[in-house]
C-alpha cells in the first residue's frame, strides 16, 4: 500500500530544516517483490535526507530478505547483502520475525540448533519476536508498511 | 517503553487463505494488545471475507482463522471496522460475520486512518 512512499524524488529534506524523523519500516513482500526494493530505496532516501531509520522489521514473506542462501541474478546485489551494508553503516536494526522465519527456513544459530538445521541467516540480521516491531512503532515518529 | 501507548489501526485487505498474511496480521494485533496498546482492525475489500462465519478451510489443508479472531476480544481488541462498500460488493450483511463490526463509509475510513497513531497495511 505504501510503495508510492518509496519514491526517492521529492523526499529531500529542505535545506537547513531542523526536522529529523525516526522511521520504523515493516517489510512484508518476498525477495521477488518490489516491496523489498522500495524499502531499500526509501531507507537510502531517508538517511540521505538526514532522517534516521531505527529498525526494519521483516515479517511474513519479507523474512526471505534475511536469508544468506539467495543467489541473485548476475549483475545484481543480493537484497540481504544490501541491507547488511546499510545497517552496518547507519546503525539500523534488521529484525526478522522468528515465527515467519523458521517457517521459511531462515534460521540463526539458536534456531538451527533447536531444529537441527543449517544456519541460513545473513550476518547483520537478528531473529526476534513481534514485540520488537511493536516496540519500534512506539519509539519511531513514523511507521511505514512495504506490503 | 512500558508507559508508552499509541493507537494502532491494522488494515486487512487480503482474502483469508492462499497466503499467510491474514493470520500473520492477527498475530500483530494480538502482540500489540499484549503490549497494552490500543488496537483496532479495519477489514477492507476481500479482507472482509476473513470475518465470514462457518469457514471450512480444512478442505484445502488450512487452519481456520476463527480461533485467533475469537481471541481478539479476550485481548481487549474490540474495535472491528469493515468497509461498507466491500460488504455490499460481496453481498454480505453484518450478521454474516463472526465478530460484531462497525461498517464504515470511504469518508469514515479516511477519518479513522487520520485519527490513529500507527497505521499498518496487510
Amino acid at each position: 500500500m505504501s510503495a508510492g512512499a518509496a519514491k526517492t524524488a521529492g523526499f529531500a529534506k529542505p535545506a537547513n530544516s531542523p526536522v529529523s524523523l525516526t522511521f520504523a519500516l515493516l517489510v512484508l513482500g518476498g525477495v521477488g517483490s518490489q516491496s523489498q526494493i522500495s524499502a531499500l530505496n526509501f531507507t537510502r532516501a531517508a538517511l540521505g535526507a538526514g532522517h534516521r531509520v531505527l529498525r526494519v522489521f521483516f515479517f511474513s514473506e519479507g523474512v526471505m530478505a534475511g536469508s544468506a542462501q539467495n543467489v541473485p541474478a548476475p549483475d545484481t546485489d543480493a537484497i540481504a547483502a544490501q541491507w547488511s551494508a546499510l545497517a552496518a553503516a547507519h546503525q539500523i536494526d534488521l529484525v526478522v520475525c522468528a515465527t515467519s522465519a523458521v517457517r521459511r527456513g531462515v534460521l540463526d544459530s539458536g534456531e538451527a540448533n533447536r531444529y537441527d538445521r543449517a544456519i541460513t541467516l545473513q550476518n547483520g540480521f537478528e531473529i526476534s519476536g513481534l514485540g520488537q516491531w511493536v516496540e519500534a512503532c512506539l519509539l519511531a515518529d513514523r511507521t511505514l508498511t512495504f506490503g | 517503553m512500558a508507559a508508552m501507548k499509541k493507537s494502532f489501526l491494522l488494515i486487512c485487505r487480503r482474502a483469508p487463505y492462499g497466503q499467510a498474511l491474514a493470520r500473520e496480521a492477527l498475530d500483530v494485533a494480538l502482540t500489540a494488545a499484549t503490549f497494552d496498546q490500543q488496537v483496532a482492525l479495519l477489514f477492507m475489500g476481500d479482507g472482509v471475507l476473513q470475518l465470514l462465519k462457518a469457514q471450512q478451510p480444512a478442505a484445502i489443508a488450512q487452519k481456520a482463522l476463527d480461533k485467533q479472531l475469537a481471541a481478539l476480544p479476550l485481548y481487549d481488541v474490540e474495535t472491528i471496522y469493515v468497509e461498507a462498500d466491500a460488504l455490499q460488493t460481496l453481498g454480505l450483511a453484518l450478521s454474516d460475520l463472526v465478530l460484531p463490526a462497525q461498517p464504515l463509509s470511504a469518508a469514515a475510513i479516511a477519518e479513522q486512518i487520520a485519527a490513529h497513531d500507527i497505521v499498518l497495511g496487510f
